[in-house]
């Protein structure tokens, strides 16, 4: 977490920005004048946490999108350290290299090892391009299904850490199966024999986020989105303009509010107030009851049971209407002895 | 060039087929595409018809004898699902299932229309009621469920109607032990449906698992385009993933990988030829025979 004079604040966090400077000023005048401000000051980070809270509360979808990108907010492997502990990190898919925007290792969760994956993005210039700003490449995908394996073979849970503005749309992305790759694990997930929790703790973007994102249970943080694309794109595709992501990100309804309200997560974590950057400890320690509550309960099913119950969830989503239409007669006939594989 | 497509037209044997095929170019094929026009209503007898790739003009009729491959460069133009199905069905004859599956705007989403308002346009001007169609017929006898996209209806998008289109057809194939043969034409996600058509990509894909169980292949034919959310799903989790000559294939789209490594892309990124080499196709299938070609598998699958 950053020492509170290295914090950034985003335009609507302003009024915190305002109230920390107001703290400052009070405490250099304290030292100057040798007078104890001790109460005003105290009063002041009472109102910090008071407009903390006021922020959260009314924040747009936008703003949400802004907070899910916020540059002090944890990353996955700061998820890893707060809630697990001998994180073991492994590295590469065995193919073509190791992709620094997937993560991904064994780990104990109060003495249950799982094996913990998620896009990793970095936390300044140089760190940043390392991880690609968190988009994987197909490799990245392909390492993540290769821990899920490794997994499954010896019986432990998955925990995916999902936080991505998407699959790194490259040249050599394409060239070695960017598709292929998110395909791969969004139908190698589904038939994975162990128990899966995947969690969006930041950006939920597209088919990056869904290729680790297949899972028995999908939460997501207080403060993500999920959606199929990212409002930028959207704008820029449907609007024919870079400059109605505000509006793109309304229309897309891709808050957890939303996301939840259609029954397309399971449960919505709650952030410190004014947003996970607040508080790391915090808010990692709101989502670990619910990751082992989660994997004790699905740990208690037989795996055939589980997977079924994988795909039933995914395959009731959608919605449509179904109007009658008369019967037509068959052209083909049933049970045709000619087609039996 | 052209001697070895007629030997290759020889090759493959279909009925009664090869004869003509060999002087296709400028020949009626008696049963096939030319049966039944009553749907089509867009190629009016007479109005010719310039090809995208090398600029020949010939006649649309002249086109659809050549199953709308361009007689000069074999450029192979859009078509949408009653093409299609004409081109792989017996006697063109199939039976077209969950039509009654519709879309609706569930999220009432605007962006410069609404979404409800594009669909009531969309179905005015068209028979097509949504962006695949799944159909049920023999190929050479070969029983075979097939969805077909139709890029006409909001750029062949995937949403929740081709989700549920695409599991009833695997619950279909299930039951009556047939195999499903998905042709791909597409843009990629109904954005309109926001997170439910991303959604589908899980859906559908975990439908095609149960196929994996009963041992029913799948096979997924690739046409151009396919982009998106269909490559990153069932495009490419066919048993076999085949694809027409020069389809444009990829996840991202060229435009968007061209902003973001700020260079050109190389000659023939992201076609169909790009993807055998980089080994993400079992095969490339001209028009033509793409009808023997599945006969074939699928007795290979069978036998």
């Amino acid at each position: 977490m950053p020492q509170d004079k290295n914090r950034q604040f985003l335009d609507f966090e302003k009024p915190i920005r305002d109230l920390f400077e107001d703290i400052e000023k009070l405490k250099a005048s304290a030292e100057k004048n040798k007078v104890d401000l001790t109460d005003s000051i105290r009063k002041l980070e009472q109102q910090i946490v008071e407009k903390r809270r006021e922020i959260t509360s009314q924040l747009t979808p936008w703003q949400k999108v802004q907070l899910s990108r916020h540059p002090d907010r944890p990353y996955t492997k700061k998820y890893i350290e707060k809630m697990f502990t001998d994180f073991v990190e492994l590295f590469g898919d065995r193919n073509v290299r190791d992709d620094k925007a997937m993560v991904g290792g064994f780990a104990s969760l109060d003495g249950q090892t799982v094996m913990v994956i998620g896009q990793q993005k970095g936390s300044n210039t140089k760190m940043r391009q390392l991880r690609n700003f968190g988009m994987a490449n197909p490799e990245g995908y392909r390492k993540a299904l290769r821990l899920m394996k490794l997994a499954e073979k010896f019986n432990k849970p998955v925990v995916t850490l999902i936080d991505t503005p998407g699959a790194y749309p490259g040249l050599e992305a394409e060239e070695r199966g960017q598709g292929e790759a998110i395909a791969r694990n969004i139908y190698e997930m589904m038939r994975l024999k162990v128990p899966v929790v995947c969690v969006i703790i930041g950006e939920g973007a597209s088919g990056g986020a869904l290729g680790i994102g297949i899972g028995d249970r999908v939460f997501m943080l207080e403060n993500s989105w999920y959606t199929v694309i990212s409002p930028e794109n959207c704008s820029s595709i449907l609007w024919r303009s870079w400059e109605q992501k505000e509006k793109a990100a309304e229309q897309l309804k891709l808050t957890p509010d939303n996301m939840y309200s259609f029954g397309l997560i399971d449960k919505i974590i709650p952030e410190p107030s004014g947003g996970a950057h607040w508080n790391y400890d915090e808010a990692a320690g709101n989502l670990k009851p619910h990751l082992k509550e989660a994997i004790r309960e699905l740990l208690a099913m037989d795996p055939q049971t589980r997977i079924e119950k994988r795909i039933e969830k995914f395959s009731v989503m959608g919605f449509w209407d179904e109007m009658p239409e008369p019967k037509q007669e068959p052209v083909t006939q049933e049970n045709d002895q000619s087609n039996q594989y | 060039m052209r001697q070895e497509e007629d030997f290759e037209a020889n090759l493959a044997g279909e009925e009664g087929k090869s004869e003509e095929t060999r002087s296709s170019w400028f020949k009626r094929i008696k049963k096939g595409i030319l049966t039944s026009t009553a749907d089509k209503k867009e190629t009016p007898e007479g109005l010719w018809s310039k090809c995208p790739e090398c600029g020949y003009i010939c006649t649309v009729t002249e086109l659809r004898e050549n199953l709308f491959v361009c007689p000069k460069c074999n450029y192979h133009h859009r078509i949408g699902s009653a093409e299609y199905f004409e081109i792989i069905f017996d006697d063109n004859q199939y039976d077209v299932m969950f039509e009654n599956i519709r879309s609706r705007d569930f999220l009432q989403f605007t962006d410069l229309k609404s979404y409800g308002k594009r669909l009531e346009e969309t179905w005015a001007k068209t028979d097509i009621t949504d962006s695949i169609r799944i159909a049920a017929g023999k190929v050479d006898g070969e029983g075979l469920v097939t969805g077909c996209m139709d890029f006409e209806f909001i750029g062949g998008s995937l949403g929740s109607v081709m989700g549920e289109r695409i599991s009833r057809a695997v619950d279909f194939c299930l039951e009556r032990k047939m195999p499903l043969l998905i042709i791909c034409k597409s843009g990629g996600a109904r954005m309109m449906e926001s997170a439910f058509s991303l959604m589908q990509l899980a859906k559908v894909s975990g439908k095609l698992s149960l196929l994996t169980d009963a041992k029913i292949p799948y096979i997924s034919l690739l046409t151009d385009p396919s982009f998106g959310g269909i490559s990153a799903s069932f495009g490419m989790l066919g048993d076999l993933n085949i694809a027409e000559p020069g389809a444009l294939i990829g996840f991202a789209g060229p435009r968007v990988i061209r902003e973001t490594i700020k260079k050109d892309l190389p000659e023939g990124f992201q076609r169909s030829e790009f993807l055998l080499e980089h080994g993400f196709l079992d095969f490339i299938v001209h028009r033509r025979e793409l009808k023997e070609k599945l006969a074939q598998v699928l007795r290979l699958f069978r036998n």
